[in-house]
This record gives structure tokens, sequence and C-alpha cells, in this order.
């Protein structure tokens, strides 16, 4: 059904979406819990530059983070003098730019389920003689497990359907960096229309199925907060 | 023992300012009207808002002090909220364990066996909060603060978002902990009614500062504050079972002053109870009449009168050392010549028994 190099893109892609939503949900939990408590009066700017890639043309992000990942970025040059090679155009690169361009995608559910707790469960907890720490792992996590289970799928969904990205922060590297929507890209570049529609069902099937999966086990989300 | 707070809250449009001395075991009621202060005053005892310069300290141990506060989660507090506020997560027996499998062995004085069958929950051990009624949670959640075997127990109102039949439902449990439990609670209500039947001690609370503070007998009867003057006013007394009437099925009681008949209740001689006469219910006559249906008339002198309005007053009575209250119409009062000092009689014309 599928050729080789088309079957490796598609691995690729969810071992990357994979990779991608555990460190999301790792580094978005402890953002959105601080997000949806603080009164610090200027979190609107943190919450402004979450967004930031729900309307950013994925070539601006990915031409600035082409630049941060490169030889010369201070991210690629920290990894070259560390491992000999630049994060642009490899697997990591991909990663770190997934990571940043589907966050809004995890944090946003996740400081919505933590808000929507209240304080109140926490107050409740810590009467019970619960630590902060207790009372955020035995019921701030629990509460929020629909916000959790919504944050992983939508970030994993998001991050399978990245384009624009990838194309100009990990080009084309069989193996490497070609992903499933950069092969379909290729084969519409060269004519090759079967392939390209056996690899474009496989996506859609797979991003329709977990969108239904969300909206069917929580009809109250919505992807963009007014 | 003791609990004793010292606070100074400032905040823009308020401010909570109170010195107060409340004993211990026993229950202190914190009365007043909504926004005099009286929440602000329950989380500050329970550290979920820090008020820096109070000090508070619960039969002889310090949780706050002018170098110290102790976070919420290390003080032996039991915290019982207006609404129940069940985690939904977890059913009933996991929501009761969550604070006793957080209280080290040694420290722990009630059992989950005692805590539920005070409140009489065993059969809603397996339910989710979500399935239960609004007097079932406030139960539960009863339950769940005593089963952190607290040193105070702090409830905020929690009978004012039950509906009338269910909080019939709960009071009598509330007045077992009064008995069975040798802790100071600290319970912060605005009903008269409450009060009446689960304080020994009363502070009123206006505007963020304690008008007045002391034993619930005498502060039910004192003129100079709002509870004497209400509709609801009413003498709260204690008083013993000293013997049943077999013939016309009649239970006395006696207490300091005097003694009641009342009609036959299920109580062992000796027992206490405390009773309620409603101001309204107590008329007042310069003889003692014999030819009424009334069969609690008790002597008495008149030690106040207060107008209440344009056509009734209150007058606080001593019966013996009891004071007790009756509202009469002014046109009474100066028939019979009201005035500090008349010796006359009261007759009684409604007893309840709040135990």
């Amino acid at each position: 059904m599928l050729n080789s190099g088309d079957l490796t893109a598609l691995l690729m892609t969810l071992r990357l979406a994979l990779i991608s939503t555990l460190i999301l949900i790792v580094v978005g939990t402890p953002l959105a819990w601080w997000l949806a408590r603080t009164r610090w009066r200027l979190k609107f700017l943190l919450e402004a530059l979450i967004a930031l890639p729900l309307v950013l043309p994925p070539t601006v992000l990915g031409f600035y983070l082409l630049l941060a990942l490169g030889p010369d970025g201070f991210l690629g040059g920290a990894a070259q003098a560390w491992t000999g090679r630049p994060l642009a155009f490899t697997f990591t690169g991909l990663v770190i730019g997934s990571v940043i361009y589907s966050l809004p995608f995890v944090v946003q559910p996740l400081q919505d389920a933590f808000a929507s707790i209240g304080r109140r469960p926490l107050e409740v907890a810590a009467t019970l003689r619960a630590s902060p720490i207790d009372r955020f792992l035995t019921v701030a996590v629990p509460l929020a497990r629909g916000g959790f289970f919504t944050a992983a799928v939508l970030g994993f969904a998001h991050t399978m359907g990245e384009f624009g990205v990838v194309l100009m922060i990990g080009g084309n590297i069989p193996g490497e960096t070609r992903v499933a929507s950069i092969a379909i890209y290729d084969h519409v570049e060269s004519l090759q229309y079967v392939n390209a529609h056996r690899l474009a069902a496989i996506l859609l099937v797979l991003s329709f199925v977990m969108l239904i999966t969300v909206y069917a086990l929580n009809r109250r989300y919505r992807v963009l907060r007014a | 023992m003791s609990v004793e707070i010292r606070l100074n809250v400032r905040q823009e449009a308020f401010s909570l300012d109170v010195d107060l001395q409340l004993p211990s075991p026993g229950i202190s009621c914190v009365f007043g009207p909504s926004g005099s202060g009286k929440t602000t005053l329950l989380r500050a005892l329970a550290g979920l808002d820090r008020h820096p310069g109070g000090t508070l300290t619960v039969d002889g141990v310090a949780w706050q002090s002018k170098r110290e506060f102790v976070p919420t989660h290390r003080r032996a507090v039991g915290y019982v909220f207006q609404e129940a506020s069940l985690f939904e997560h977890l059913d009933v027996r996991r929501n009761l364990e969550y604070g006793l499998r957080r209280v080290a062995g040694g420290q722990r004085k009630v059992s989950l066996d005692q805590a539920v069958e005070l409140l009489d929950i065993g059969r809603l051990m397996q339910r989710r909060p979500a399935t239960l009624s609004g007097g079932e949670r406030q139960r539960v959640s009863i339950a769940r603060a005593l089963a952190v075997s607290p040193r105070l127990l702090l409830m905020d109102e929690p009978l004012a978002a039950i509906d009338v039949a269910r909080k019939q439902e709960i009071l009598p449990y509330l007045e077992t902990l009064h008995r069975e439990l040798a802790i100071p609670v600290v319970y912060v209500t605005h009903s008269p009614e409450e009060v009446g039947r689960l304080a020994d001690h009363v502070v009123l609370l206006e505007a963020g500062r304690a008008s007045a503070s002391g034993d619930v007998h005498e502060l039910f009867t004192r003129l100079d504050l709002p509870l004497a003057l209400g509709a609801e006013a009413a003498t709260i007394i204690e008083a013993t079972v000293r013997g049943h009437d077999d013939r016309y099925h009649l239970t006395h009681l006696e207490f300091s002053g005097g003694e009641f008949v009342v009609t036959r209740q299920r109580l062992a001689v000796g027992e206490p109870v405390r009773v309620r006469l409603a101001a309204r219910d107590v008329s007042l006559t310069l003889e003692r009449h014999h030819g009424t249906s009334i069969l609690n008339i008790l002597p008495a002198v008149v030690d106040g009168v207060s107008h209440q309005d344009e056509s009734q007053v209150t007058v606080r009575l001593l019966t013996g050392a009891v004071p007790l209250l009756a509202r009469i119409t002014h046109k009474s009062a100066e028939e019979l010549g009201i005035e500090p000092g008349k010796r006359l009689f009261a007759q009684v014309k409604g007893i309840a028994l709040l135990t």
C-alpha cells in the first residue's frame, strides 16, 4: 500500500507528535498551573506570547527558529559546541519547533481546566493536611483530567498537521526530518497523486478521529479562547 | 484551655479588628449579618488567608504569632465550608479517608468509624458525591473534617445552603457533636435559631468588630444587644429532667430558677436538656392565676424594660438568678406598672426542648 519512503515519513510524523506531546505536557502543566493561579498583573503578556503560534504564519515562526537553531543561533550554536552539529535540519530541531508551535494547544486547555477547578477544592485539601504539591497531585490533576486529555490529543494532532515550520527548519531529509505532510507536498510537486492521496487520506482520518474523541468527551471545549 | 484570637485586618472597604477569648471545649457561635467579617475571621483561623500582625493560640499551641505563621496543612484544624465541597473525583469513603490518611497515627483521636457513626453515613460509603442530597453531602463533609481529629473545628454557615427540612435533619447531629467531642468549635451563622440550639458562647460581630462576646444565656437576654430585640427573641435555659408524671404524661424539668412542666419526653431522669422560651410566648400577671390552662407560672422580678416598637416592649425578668425575656404591649406594660424591681409572675405558654 504505502511505499517504504512514505511509511518511514508517516512513522516519523507519529514519533515527532508523540515525543513533542510528552514534552508539551511536562512543560505545559506547570506553566498552565501558574497562569491559572497567579494574580500577576502582566500575565496577559505571557498569555499573548504563548498564543502567538495560533495566528503567526508558520513560515515566520520557522524563519526565526531557523536562525535560533542554526550554527550561529543561540540554541544551535550551543548544540554545535556540545554535540558537534547545530539543531537546524535535525529531528531534535523539529521537536523544539513543534513544542513551541503546539504550545497554546496544550497550555490553554490545561489552564482552563485548572481555572475551572477554582480555589475551593485546594483549600479543602489544605484543611485536610495536604501539602501544596500533595494537593496539586491528588486534587488538581485528577479534577483537571479532562483538560489533560484534551491538551494531549490537540497537541498530538496539531503537531501531526505541522508543515510550514517543518519545511523551514527541518527540510526534507528522509529518515531524519521528512514527515508525512512534507512527503505529500513532494508527491504533489512531482504529480504522483496516487501516493499523495494515500498519505493524505491517512492523515485526514487520523486527525478526524482524534478530534471526534475530544469533542465527544468534552463538548464545551473551544480551540481558541475568545 | 481556650482559643485566643487577636486579629487586625485592613482592606479597602473592609476591616476586621477583634480580640477574643473563646472557651475550649465548647461551641462558640459567631453571629452577625453578612459582610460583618464572619468568614474572614474563620479563614484567618484556618490560615487560608494571611493577615500579618495577628496572633492565634489554640489550647496553648501558637498557630500564628509575631514570628511565626503555621500554614493551613500543618494546623490541627477541621473546616466545614458552607457548600459541602466534597472531592467530586472520589467516592464518600475516599473523601473521608483523604484527611485521615494524612494524620500521623499517634494524633488520631477520632476514628473513621466514629465519624461515620456520629453522622450516620455508613450506607453512603460507596456513593459518589454527585449522587448525594444536599443534607447528605454536608454530613459527609462534617465527618471528613472530624476524621482529621482537629483541635479546633471551624464551621462556616454549614446549614445556610440547605433547605429547612434538611436543616432539621442535620441539627441533631451537630448537637451530638457538641456533647461527644471535647474540642472547641467556632461556628459562624446568621441564624438565631442555630445559635440558640448550639452555642455555649456567642460572639456578636458587627462591621468587623465584636460588639459583644459572652455566655449564650447572658447574651440572649441582654436588652442592649440586637438578639433580645429581634422578632425571634428568646431565652435559653439549661435544665435537667427531674421526673415524669405517668398519670398526665408530663415531664418535670428543673433549673436554677424554678421548674417547668412539659409534655412527656423520652428522656432519663437527671438528663440535661436545653429549652428555649420565645419572648412572645411569655406573658406577665401581677397575681398567680389559678383558673388558667397555663401550667408554667414562675415568680419573677423585673430587671429592665426596652422599647421594641410603637406597640411592644421587651421585658427582662429574673427568676432566681436566671434571666427571662417577655414581650408585651406598651398598653399592658403601663397597666401593670412594669418597672425595674416590680415583682410579678411570668406565664410561659410554650417551651421548646432543643436537645
